[in-house]
This record gives C-alpha cells, structure tokens and sequence, in this order.
C-alpha cells in the first residue's frame, strides 16, 4: 500500500455502469465523532445496515472522528468494506486487515488434475461480475489484479479480491486470482494466500526462477499463518522467451499444474499481428503442449476474444483440442458451455475408450498384468486417457454413469 | 374523515370505501360473485348525428366541448401509443385552460411521457388515476400527493369495472392511427400505426361519448374497424397523434445478459422436463429481454421435437412471428404488437388475428382465455414464502408499475415467474410481498438462477421434477440464500394514508399502498 499518507482517503466507483459497487470517501477531522452521508439506492432496505457497518470498520481502525461520505449503488457488504478499507489505508497506516467471514461453502480444495477446460477471468476491481460467475460453471473463476485493472486501483483491488475470496460463493469452481508480473505480483500474494485460494495464475512467466520466487513467498505465508492446504500454480507463457524455457517453467515445481499460453502478448512479442489461421503462433502453442505433457501437466490454450460469435469459438476449441489443448481461457459466461462441450470426447473417442477401458477391467478380473485388444498391446497411458475420456463423457452427460452395465463388447 | 379498515381474506387492511364509494374487500380466490345487470350508456338516436356520416370537428378542444366536459367527469384514453402517445396530456391542457376540475383519468395504462399529468394533478384539474402509475407518476402517488386515492386494475379488471358500471366512462378519447370521418378506426395503418387498438374496445362500447383522434383520416370504409363508427360521436384531426419510435421499438431484443440468459435457459428446461411443453400447446409471455429469451429457448425445442405450438397469445413480437412463419406456432392472438415486425405479420399473416383483451382477460364473462393458457411466463418486483406476487410497488414502498394483464393471467394452468433471487442487493424473495397483488394460490412456479421453487400446492409438478437434476429448493431456501447474500432488508416504514387501491380481477379490493415515510 502506498505510504505517503493523505488526509482524504477516496476508493470505489460511482455513476449507473458501477452497478453493486459504490464510491467512499473518508477525511479524517480533529473532532466531532463519526458523520457519514450516505446516498444508497437501496437506504430503505440497507440504509441502517451500511451505517452500521462503516461505523464498525472505522471503529476497528481506531479512528474516532472522520467525515464519511458513501454513494452506494447496491455493493454487497463485501464490497462496501473492502471500499471503506481501501479509502482508510490512503489515511493511516496500519496492519491490521478488516476481515469479514469466511463463508463455510468456500472452505474446499482442489486436486492437481481436475479438469481444468474452461477459466473464467472476472477484472478484480468490478465486483458486479463476481456475485453471479460461479452459477455459470466454469471449471475455474480468476480473479484478475493484472492486466483488467487499472495502474491507479491496483491497492483497492486487493481489499475487494481478499473480501470475494472470503465472501463469495463460487459455486465449486476452482478458486483463482491472477497476480501481477514477478516481482509485483509476489505482494499481491499477501492478499489472497490466507484466504483459501486454490490456483495461482503467474501472468508473463519467462523462468523457472520466477515460479521458485512465488513458490518460496507462498510457503513463507503459509508458514505464518498456517495453512495446510495446496496451492497450486498456472504459469502464462506470453513471450518468446517464455516460450522457450516452457519445459523449464512447467517442472519448476510440484505446484505447476497447468501451463498456458497468452497469445496477445505473445505475438505483439514477436512483433506480428494474430491472424484467424494463427499460423503465427503454431511453433508456440506446439512447444506449450509438448512442455507441459513432458512435465505430466496440462496445457492450456489462450482465450478467444470475440464474445459474440460462439460459432467462431466452437471451431477455436476444435482446434485447441487437436492441438493436445486440456482447456482455454474464457472472458464471458456464455462462453463455458461451448467451451466444455466441445472439449469433450466425440462419439468416436467415447466408443474406443469404452472398449479400452472394457478390455482393461477384463484383464484385472483375469489377473493379467498387461491389456490387449484384439492382437494389440494396451500401454498404461493410452488406458488413464481413455479413463480419462470416459470421466469427461460422463461429465458432460454424453455417457451414462452405469456404461459398462449396458456395454455388450 | 376516518374510514373503517377491514382485514380481508389475504390479511391485509383494506378500506370499505375508496373516494367516497363503496368497495368490496378480497373474500378469496372464487368467492365473489356478481350479480346484477351490466352496465349501458345513453341510447343514442341517429337524429343527432350528421346524415352523411361526417363526425368532423375542428379540434379536441371543441370536441371536449360538445361531450359537455364538467367537473368531476371520467375520461379514459387506451394505452396503444406506449410511450410515444401525445394525445392523453393534450386532453387535461384543454381541460386545465378551460377550468375544469376534479377529473378522474381512466387510462389503460400509463408510460413515462404522461409525466406532465402531475402539473394537472397538481393543479386540481385531475381528482385521480384509476388505471397504472409508472415512474413519476408513481412516485407522485407514493409520496401522498394526489388528492383521491388511486386504483389500480388489471387489464381484465379494467374491462370488468366498466362493464359493471363501476367506472362510468363519460368521455372516451380515443387516438386512432387511422379513422374515416364517421369514426371506423384501426390501429394498423398511418404513421402512428401501433398494430392494434385491442385495449379501446370496452371504452368506446360503454363510454358515454367518444372522441377518435387521429392524424390520418382515411376515405370510407376504414377496414377493418377495430373501433366501430356507430359506437363514435366525434372525429377529430391533429397533426400527430404519436412518436412512431416511441411507439413501437423497432425491433425488441433478447437479453444478453449472461445471468438472465441462465434464468430461461432453466426456465426452458423445466417446461420440456415436467411435460407442460407438449405438441400443441397454448402459451403466452411477454416481450421483456428474458420472456424473449424463454421463447427463443423454447422454440429450439418445439424445433428439435417436430411440435407445434397451436396458438400464442401476443404481445407479439419478431420471435413469435418467426414461430408463426416457420410453422411451429399455428396462431398468435394478438392483444398488442411490441415491434415492427410484429405489425408487419398482423397485416400479412391470415393466422395473426387482433384479439382484443375485452373478450380474453374479463373475469366477469363467459369464460376467460388465460385460464386455457398452458404456459404462462410472467414477471414480479416481488415474491413471498407464501408465492403471493407484487408487480406495482418495489421492495422500497415506491408505486413503480401498473398491474397491465398479470392477474388475468396467473389464472393459466402452469404460471411460472423467472426472476433474479435479487436485484441489485434488494431480495426479490421476501418474507411478506410489500403489496399483494397475486395470491400465491395461482403462482405455480419460481424460477431463479440459484435455484427453482415449486409451489407444494403443484404435487403434479414436484413429482415430475423430483429426479430431473434441476435445482429445487424449496420457496424458504431460496429466501435465506437471498438474504444470505444481501443481508436481511430492514422494515420500509409507511403512513397511514393510504394512497391507492389494487383490485383483484373480479373488483374486489385486494390491498392498498400506503404513503412511503420520507
């Protein structure tokens, strides 16, 4: 947070487009108590609640005379007091962090290989996004503090990222936020490692150094304020130098889970326009692939920016797909569902994994150490994909859970 | 001047008597029945009327003139020029000039372009509204300052009041984007064309006198006449009856909110799960962004099963006409046209037939079409634990909206509300609707998108949902999560003065808004 204090303190955003946000500001007086003018959309129903909760959090910063001025256009409490937070730190400076309950139903974690086919980016510091996204299902929600927030509201979009972290349902998706570039991004960790975070997006990853500096900032808060729980990692490879050491970064650690690929910086890096063949970036989205499967990760594809046209996205996750893509970025809800269902298997795939996997429980019922079809030898791998394919189709209610009982081979 | 209250059958204080005539408390759903005969105007006698059939007069102003517009008189307008309507102010600037007071403004509905009616409620030359009250005018009525008290009717109940006689029309005006000048008027050519005039039909039967307004007067014989010549006094020609963009949005969208979109994704979903969606089935929805989307959805699936919609009832706009046009929907009955393209298939398309809500929505008549409706999708501002719907007053105490066809139509025999668990941190499942307006005896179903209720009135459709993998919940849950999320609304406090009246479809006082504490 920034440390030449100011007497008036300001956060927050005002006017019709700041729907369930509103815009505070504090000046500290010598004396006269607490005033607080409040214009709230909804002050006959919360007017008395929005007072109350101003007066707690001033309260708990130990300021006892202020002037407070709240323009609320219906903001949920956790965004009210991330605003009121954010405007008292320009104030004072303390340590101490105005936490509101951790919800019970965001006490989960995720495991290393779950699927991760569609990542809802949501800009960190626009809370109307937030309140609804997990109803949407993405597999993963991110919180952005890097590129969709602006330079100026970077402090402020801690507070309302550490509150949505606590306050938010996210209706199972895996809890995500987006640091800031390396070394920026090692401070946004303090915000949002204590909070239940589940996956760390390292955007304009270059080196494997670069995840050891976030791995180490992570142990080192997870070590003071106990947490147990894994956190894992996506790097974003958005630069040729990226690109290169991709393999380098995607074994830097346990953690790494994903490896994915930003497309718009990548290509601005090598000085060249994305075209709609993306034969530009077809050594890139190769290397990424083959770096993470060599490192036992998934590969992630970059999001597609046209949220109009889900015809046009169907056919850039065919390719992905093809490509030995596990998933891709997303900006618009809308998007997940053309997103999942066209990274599921097709009817093709389902039906040689059903015999696949057939031919491997008939092994295991005969005690065999190695699966065959027909004449031909089943490797371990080629048996977990099939697996694999089987759990996404079932996922996506192309294949019914009892399969094998209806399976005549 | 206290005026006793009484608790009627849905607990709510209601007076027994509104602007110093006697009202009917709500006794309950089927309770009430009328008796009597109904209501008829003046027998008129040819002898008056100009043998060549020209009903022409210079202007409205003579026109209100010769209906021998008085103090304390009832005038009705149709609401078929939304918000691009310039007839209904001109009517109470002539009757302000002329001195007049104490009139009672009958509308269908009002939109927010009649906000200059405030000066004219204001300065004493209108007593009341009895029709809806949106926005301005709305808040005008909230905060006490109307001298009578307003009422509120349904569409159907509209046309109950009058056919009973408890509104007594004495001048209709009706504006009329094409009339010849013995008054057989419609509403589908001109510049000002709206589609239909459905909504005039009960003023122009039962008025004492009616005016047609118009600026596009046509030869003899306007065809069709949707407004019949014999039932009309006088023909008037301004310059402009309306804004043709405000009159119709040239084309009506389906949402593109993400959100609203997984609302009737769902909603769609639940009428092909529990079988209410079925080949041949009557439906009905409205033209917001979400109904539309709800039509969008369930058009795919009429598609992708090879069934047909027998009819829907309109408001028709382009999605239903395109249903029409591909063969999946039979007939649209049309009370209204919300966009150009509706217009355009009213006129072209033999199985797009005017019906006005005179013969579809009147409770007190010989049967009702909503109540043959299989599907019906509506919207609310609120909804209770006990599924009694709000559709005037937000959660804020403010009149904000008119009642239009919503009563009639929760007597279909599925109605579904898809709302927002809240809106903009106002619950819309609440403890206790601030105004009832619907008893939640006739709502069946609560779509939201985190999660589905049933009313447990609907064993048949619990059953059928049971195993179906949508979200139930049951109508409490879905309140605590709302409040979970939005924090628990501290009580709106209000005066005692009671502001406006709602009545139920069959005239009976259901509840009243009372004036917001400021």
């Amino acid at each position: 947070m920034e440390d030449n204090l100011k007497n008036i303190g300001s956060a927050g955003n005002e006017g019709k487009e700041a729907r369930s946000d509103c815009y505070v500001e504090i000046e500290l007086t010598e004396s006269g108590g607490i005033s607080i003018e409040l214009q709230s959309k909804v002050e006959k129903l919360f007017g008395n609640s929005i007072i109350k909760l101003c007066k707690n959090e001033l309260t708990f910063f130990g300021i006892d005379n202020a002037s407070v001025k709240i323009e609320d256009n219906g903001a949920l409490p956790f965004v009210i007091a991330a605003r009121i937070e954010a405007a008292v730190k320009q104030c004072i400076k303390t340590d101490k962090e105005y936490l509101l309950e951790m919800i019970p139903e965001n006490q989960y974690h995720t495991s290393k290989d779950r699927y991760r086919r569609s990542r809802l980016y949501l800009p960190g510091n626009t809370p109307k996004l937030m309140i609804n996204a997990g109803l949407h299902k993405p597999d993963g929600i991110i919180l952005d503090l890097e590129d969709s927030v602006a330079p100026a509201k970077k402090d402020e979009a801690k507070l309302l990222v550490r509150n949505a972290l606590r306050q938010v349902n996210f209706y199972g998706a895996e809890r995500m936020v987006r640091i800031n570039q390396i070394p920026k991004g090692l401070d946004d960790l303090d915000y949002v490692i204590p909070h239940n975070v589940n996956l760390i997006l390292i955007p304009k990853c270059e080196t494997g150094k670069q995840i050891k500096q976030v791995e180490e900032k992570i142990s080192k808060i997870s070590n003071e304020k106990n947490i147990s729980c894994p956190i894992y990692l996506m790097p974003i490879i958005e630069s040729a130098l990226g690109v290169i050491n991709a393999y380098e970064i995607a074994s830097a650690s346990e953690n790494v889970v994903s490896l994915a690929i930003g497309l718009e910086d990548y290509t601005a890096d090598l000085g060249t326009q994305r075209t709609k063949e993306g034969r530009e970036t077809f050594f890139a989205r190769c290397q990424i692939v083959n770096a993470a499967c060599a490192a036992g990760i998934q590969p992630i594809d970059s999001v597609f920016s046209d949220v109009s046209d889900m015809e046009a996205l169907k056919n850039v996750v065919l390719e992905s797909k093809s490509l030995g893509f596990d998933g891709m970025g997303c900006i618009h809800p809308r998007q997940i569902k053309v997103i999942h269902e066209n990274f599921a298997p097709n009817d093709k795939e389902i039906e040689k994994a059903k015999k696949i996997v057939t031919a491997f429980y008939k092994a295991i019922e005969k005690g065999l150490g190695v699966v065959s079809l027909g004449s031909k030898m089943i490797d371990p791998p080629v048996v977990k994909r099939a697996q694999r394919t089987i759990e996404m189709a079932v996922e996506v209610g192309k294949l019914s859970k009892n399969w094998r009982e209806e399976y005549v081979n | 001047m206290s005026i006793k209250l009484v608790k009627n059958a849905v607990g709510r204080m209601v007076p027994t008597e509104i602007n110093g005539k006697k009202v009917i408390p709500f006794k309950g759903l089927g309770k009430h029945r009328p008796s009597g005969r109904k209501y008829a105007p003046p027998i008129p006698s040819a002898l008056d009327y100009p043998t060549d059939g020209n009903k022409l007069i210079p202007d409205l102003k003579t026109a209100l003139v010769k209906s021998c517009l008085k103090d304390g008189m009832t005038i009705s307008t149709h609401h078929h020029l939304r918000n691009g309507d310039l007839v209904a102010n001109q009517i109470f600037k002539i009757a302000s000039e002329l001195g007049v007071k104490d009139l009672v403004w009958f509308p269908s509905a009002s939109f927010p372009c009649n906000e200059q009616i405030i000066e004219y409620l204001e300065n004493g030359t209108i007593h009341h509204i009895e029709g809806s009250m949106n926005g301005a005018l709305g808040r005008f009525c909230s905060q006490g300052k109307m001298k009578g008290v307003g009422i509120l009717r349904s569409h159907g109940g509209r046309v109950q009041a009058i056919q009973d006689g408890e509104v007594k029309i004495d001048i209709a005006v009706l504006a009329a984007p094409s009339s010849d000048t013995f008054g057989n008027a419609n509403g589908q050519k001109g510049p000002s064309a709206c589609g239909v005039l459905g909504y005039a039909k009960s003023d122009y039967l039962y008025a004492d006198k009616v005016i047609i307004v118009t600026d596009n007067l046509v030869e003899f014989p306007n065809m069709p006449m949707e407004i019949e010549g014999n039932y009309v006094d006088y023909v008037v020609k301004i310059d402009k009856i309306g804004i043709p963009e405000k009159i119709i949005s040239g084309t009506t969208q389906i949402t593109k909110s993400p959100d609203r979109l997984l609302i009737a994704e769902m909603t769609a979903n639940f009428l092909e799960v529990s079988g209410i969606l079925y080949d041949g089935c009557y439906m009905q929805s409205g033209a917001g962004g979400t109904s539309l989307a709800i039509g969008y959805y369930t058009h795919q699936i009429l598609k992708k099963r090879g069934w047909k919609s027998r009819l829907g009832f309109g408001g028709s706009t382009k999605y239903m006409v395109q249903m029409l046009e591909d063969g999946t929907m039979e007939n649209i009955l049309d009370a209204q046209a919300f966009d150009l393209e509706a217009v355009r298939s009213i006129t072209e398309n033999r199985n797009h037939f005017p019906y006005p809500v005179f013969n579809a929505y009147n409770f007190h008549s010989k049967g009702n079409l909503t109540s043959m409706m299989d599907i019906m999708i509506l919207g609310a501002t609120e909804v209770d634990v006990n599924f009694n719907g709000n559709v005037v007053t937000h959660s804020d105490g403010y009149l904000l909206h008119g009642i239009g066809g919503w009563q009639n139509c929760l007597h279909a025999k599925c109605t579904i509300l898809p709302i927002p668990l809240f809106r903009n941190r106002i619950p819309v499942v609440r403890e206790e609707v601030t105004t009832l307006v619907g008893p939640g005896e006739l709502i069946d179903v609560i779509i939201t998108e985190r999660g589905i209720a049933i009313n447990p009135r609907r064993k048949d459709l619990l059953e059928k949902i049971k195993n179906s993998g949508l979200p139930l919940k049951t109508i409490h849950e879905l309140k605590e999560e709302a409040e979970k999320i939005c924090g628990k609304p501290q009580k709106v406090e209000f005066e005692d003065k009671i502001v406006a009246a709602i009545k139920w479809v069959d005239g009976t006082v259901i509840d009243v808004v009372r004036k917001v504490k400021e």
